[in-house]
C-alpha cells in the first residue's frame, strides 16, 4: 500500500519480519527471525516439525501474537492486529471447512463477514468455485467431498477474499502421493493465475523445491537460510540446510583462506569463494553424493581434488548405484548413474574419488 | 466357507449372550416404568365417583376435557414460564463455564467436572432445606445485603427463590452436555472464522453456536423437562403460594382425590416432552 519512499523501482515487500520471536511459556518457538517476502512470490517455509515454521505462519495470520519484533504486511505494522483485521487469508492444515455449511456458504463466509453486496458475493463465489474447478458442487457439504475437493474449497474460500497474502499450512500433507503431485502442479498454476503472494509451510523438501520461488529453511526456531531452490541446493550455508535439502557428505576441515579448506586428513582443497564463514574457522565441506566421481586408482583427471578409498558396499537402485567408500578417516557416499557407459565398481575395490572445485559448498558445522 | 459359518454362529451366540445380559434391565424397565405408565394411562380414562374413589368401569375422556379449563391452563402456563426462565438462566450460566472448562488442562477440567457433580452426593431434600436457610429473612444472604446497606431481602417463598432453587438443582444437566459438545468443537474452525474476517461475536454466532447446538438442545431438554414437573423445590422454596404443575398433579391425587385428572395431566405432560424430544432427535440432532 504505502510503499517506502525511494523503493518504488524495487520489488514491493509483501511481508516483512524484523526480529520476530515467539515464546510459549519459557519455550522459544521462534527466535528473532528476519525475513522479507516479495510481492507475487511463492515462498516456502521449510523445516522439520517443531521448528517454528507453523508458528511463524500463524503470526503472519494473526493467530499468534509475536512476543517481540516487528511484523509488516505491505508496509503496515500488523503485529498485534486480530486476524480479521489483516489482509491475509489462510488455508488450514486439514482445511478447517465449516461442517455445517455448504461449499457455497463456506466460500461466501469471508465476504459475508465483511458485508459485501449480496449480488457481488454471488458473483465472486461463483468465480472462486470455478477457479478451483468445483462448479456444480456448490450445495455439497464438506463431509461429502474427497480430500482433494476439500482442499480446493479451502483454497476458494481463502482466495475469494482477494487477500494480499495467502498463507498455506501444510496444504498438501493430508493428500495421498498421487493427488499431492497433481495438487502441487495446480497450486503453482493457481498462484500464477491470481498473482497473489503465497507463503506456505511444509516439511517436505521436494514439495518446497518443486513449488517455490524462494525457500526459507528453519530449525529450532531460527531461520537458517533463504534462497532460491537452486541456491539452497547448490550453496547451502549451513550443515542443517545441506542435510535437510537433499543428501550430502560432510568433510570436516578448517577454512585457511576464502578459497582453500584444509581437510581433517591434512589435504588442502580449493572451494568456491566463501564469505559466510571467517578464515580460520572450523567448517564442513558439503559434497553431494551425485557430484563425487568414482574411478579406478590413479585415473582421475589432473588438477582436481581427489581422495582414495575402498568400496565398502554398493546398493543398486535401478537408475543409479550408491557406493559407500571407506577412506581412512571417514566414509563417503557416492551416487552414479546406472548406464552402460558408466563403469561399475564392486565391494573391496580400491578406487579414487574426485570432484570439480565448484561441486562443493562450505557450510557452518 | 466354513469360516463364514463359524463366524455367523459366533455372532448368533454373541447376540444371545447380549440379550441375556440385558434381561435384568429390561425386566426392571418393564416392571417399574412401562407397567406404571400403562396404569396411569388407564386411570386417565376412568371416572371419579362422588365419594372420591375411582371407578374403572366407565371409560370416558372427561379428565382430558378438564385440562382445557382456565385453572389448569393457568397452572400449565405458569409452569412453562418458570421452566423457560430456569432453562435460559442455566444456559447463560453453564455455557461460559463449560467453555472455560473445556479449555483447561485435562487435570483441571476433570476436577471442575467432579466439582459440578459433588452436590449430587447430598440428598436433594437436604439441599433444598439448605437453600431455605440461606434465603430466609434472617439468613446469610439477607444479613449480607443488610450489612452493605441494601436492606433485608425476602427472597424465600417468592418465584425468585423457586428459580434459584431450580437453576441450582439442574445446572449440572446443562453443563455436562454443553461441555461435551464444546470439547468436541475443532478449534481450528474458530481460527478459520477469525481468519475469514469474522469478529469474535460473529464467529461465535455463525460457527461456535451452530456447532455446539446439539449440546445446547440436549441440556435445555434435560433442564426444561424436570423443571416443568418440579414439585419439591416449588413447595419448599416457593412456599406453595403459586400452584405449579407438579404440585397441582400431587393435589389431584392426594387432596382432591381426582385420580383421573392427575393421571391425564401427567400423561399429557409426558407425551408432549417425549414428542418434542423425538422431533429434535429426528431433525438431525443425533450426535449427542
Amino acid at each position: 500500500m504505502n510503499a517506502p519512499n525511494g523503493s518504488e523501482e524495487k520489488v514491493t515487500v509483501a511481508v516483512s519480519l524484523r526480529g520476530i520471536s515467539k515464546l510459549f511459556d519459557d519455550v522459544t518457538a521462534v527466535d528473532s527471525v528476519d525475513l522479507d517476502i516479495d510481492d507475487g512470490e511463492f515462498f516456502a517455509l521449510l523445516g522439520p516439525s517443531g521448528c517454528g515454521k507453523t508458528t511463524t505462519l500463524r503470526m503472519i495470520a494473526g493467530l499468534e501474537i509475536p512476543s517481540s519484533g516487528s511484523l509488516q504486511i505491505f508496509g503496515d505494522e500488523v503485529g498485534s492486529l486480530p486476524p480479521n483485521k489483516r489482509p491475509v487469508n489462510t488455508v488450514f492444515q486439514n482445511y478447517a471447512l465449516f461442517p455445517h455449511m455448504s461449499v457455497a456458504d463456506n466460500v461466501a463466509f469471508g465476504l459475508r463477514m465483511r458485508k459485501v453486496d449480496k449480488s457481488e458475493i454471488a458473483d465472486r463465489v461463483q468465480q472462486a468455485i470455478a477457479l478451483v474447478r468445483m462448479s456444480g458442487m456448490e450445495n455439497r457439504r464438506p463431509n461429502q467431498l474427497s480430500g482433494g475437493q476439500q482442499q480446493r474449497v479451502a483454497l476458494a474460500r481463502a482466495l475469494v477474499n482477494r487477500p494480499k497474502v495467502l498463507l498455506l499450512d501444510e496444504p498438501l500433507a493430508a493428500l495421498d502421493l498421487k493427488l499431492r503431485q497433481e495438487m502441487q502442479f495446480e497450486l503453482k498454476q493457481l498462484q500464477r493465475e491470481v498473482g497473489i503472494t503465497f507463503v506456505f509451510v511444509t516439511h517436505d523438501q521436494e514439495e518446497a523445491l518443486a513449488l517455490s520461488d524462494r525457500i526459507g529453511v528453519m530449525n529450532d526456531g531460527r531461520l537458517l537460510q533463504v534462497g532460491t531452490p537452486e541456491e539452497m541446493y547448490d550453496a547451502p550455508a549451513d550443515r542443517f540446510v545441506a542435510d535437510f535439502i537433499g543428501r550430502s557428505n560432510f568433510l570436516k576441515g578448517t577454512l585457511e583462506s576464502p578459497e582453500v579448506v584444509c581437510l581433517a586428513n591434512g589435504q588442502r582443497i580449493r572451494v568456491p569463494l566463501v564469505d559466510a564463514v571467517t578464515v580460520g574457522d572450523d567448517v564442513q565441506v558439503s559434497l553431494r553424493p551425485e557430484r563425487v566421481m568414482i574411478c579406478d586408482v590413479d585415473t582421475a583427471p589432473e588438477g582436481v581434488a581427489r581422495l582414495s578409498g575402498i568400496v565398502e558396499n554398493e546398493t543398486f537402485l535401478g537408475n543409479s548405484v550408491i557406493y559407500r567408500v571407506a577412506l581412512d578417516w571417514m566414509t563417503v557416499e557416492v551416487e552414479t548413474d546406472h548406464r552402460p557407459d558408466v563403469e561399475r565398481h564392486h565391494a573391496g575395490e580400491h578406487v579414487d574419488l574426485w570432484w570439480r572445485d565448484d561441486a562443493v559448498a562450505v557450510v557452518r558445522p | 466357507m466354513s469360516v463364514g459359518i463359524a463366524e455367523a454362529k459366533r455372532d448368533r451366540n454373541e447376540r444371545r449372550r447380549g440379550l441375556l445380559l440385558a434381561l435384568p434391565s429390561f425386566a426392571y424397565m418393564i416392571l417399574f416404568f412401562a407397567v406404571p405408565l400403562v396404569i396411569v394411562l388407564v386411570y386417565s380414562f376412568a371416572t371419579r365417583t362422588s365419594t372420591g374413589s375411582t371407578s374403572l368401569s366407565d371409560w370416558n375422556l372427561d379428565a382430558y376435557r378438564k385440562l382445557g379449563e382456565p385453572i389448569v391452563r393457568n397452572v400449565v402456563l405458569r409452569s412453562v414460564v418458570l421452566a423457560l426462565v430456569t432453562t435460559a438462566i442455566c444456559l447463560l450460566v453453564a455455557y461460559p463455564f463449560a467453555w472455560f472448562c473445556a479449555h483447561q488442562r485435562p487435570v483441571v477440567r476433570n476436577m471442575m467436572l467432579v466439582a459440578v457433580m459433588i452436590p449430587f452426593w447430598t440428598n436433594f431434600l437436604v439441599r433444598n432445606y439448605a437453600w431455605r436457610l440461606l434465603l430466609s429473612s434472617g439468613g446469610p444472604i439477607s444479613s449480607f445485603t443488610e450489612a452493605i446497606g441494601l436492606g433485608e431481602t425476602n427472597i424465600l417463598f417468592t418465584k425468585t427463590a423457586v428459580v434459584i432453587g431450580l437453576v441450582y438443582a439442574y445446572l449440572p444437566f446443562m453443563i455436562l452436555p454443553l461441555f461435551a459438545s464444546i470439547d468436541r468443537l475443532d478449534r481450528r474452525l474458530i481460527e478459520a472464522g477469525r481468519d475469514l474476517y469474522g469478529s469474535g461475536s460473529q464467529t461465535f454466532r455463525k460457527i461456535v453456536l451452530p456447532l455446539t447446538m446439539p449440546g445446547v438442545i440436549a441440556g435445555s431438554i434435560l433442564v426444561f423437562v424436570p423443571s416443568m414437573g418440579a414439585y419439591v423445590t416449588p413447595e419448599l422454596l416457593g412456599g406453595g403460594k403459586e400452584t405449579l404443575l407438579g404440585s397441582y398433579i400431587v393435589t389431584q391425587f392426594l387432596t382432591a382425590r381426582n385420580w383421573p385428572v392427575g393421571a391425564s395431566l401427567s400423561f399429557v405432560l409426558m407425551a408432549v416432552m417425549l414428542v418434542s424430544t423425538i422431533i429434535y432427535f429426528r431433525s438431525g440432532g443425533k450426535n449427542l
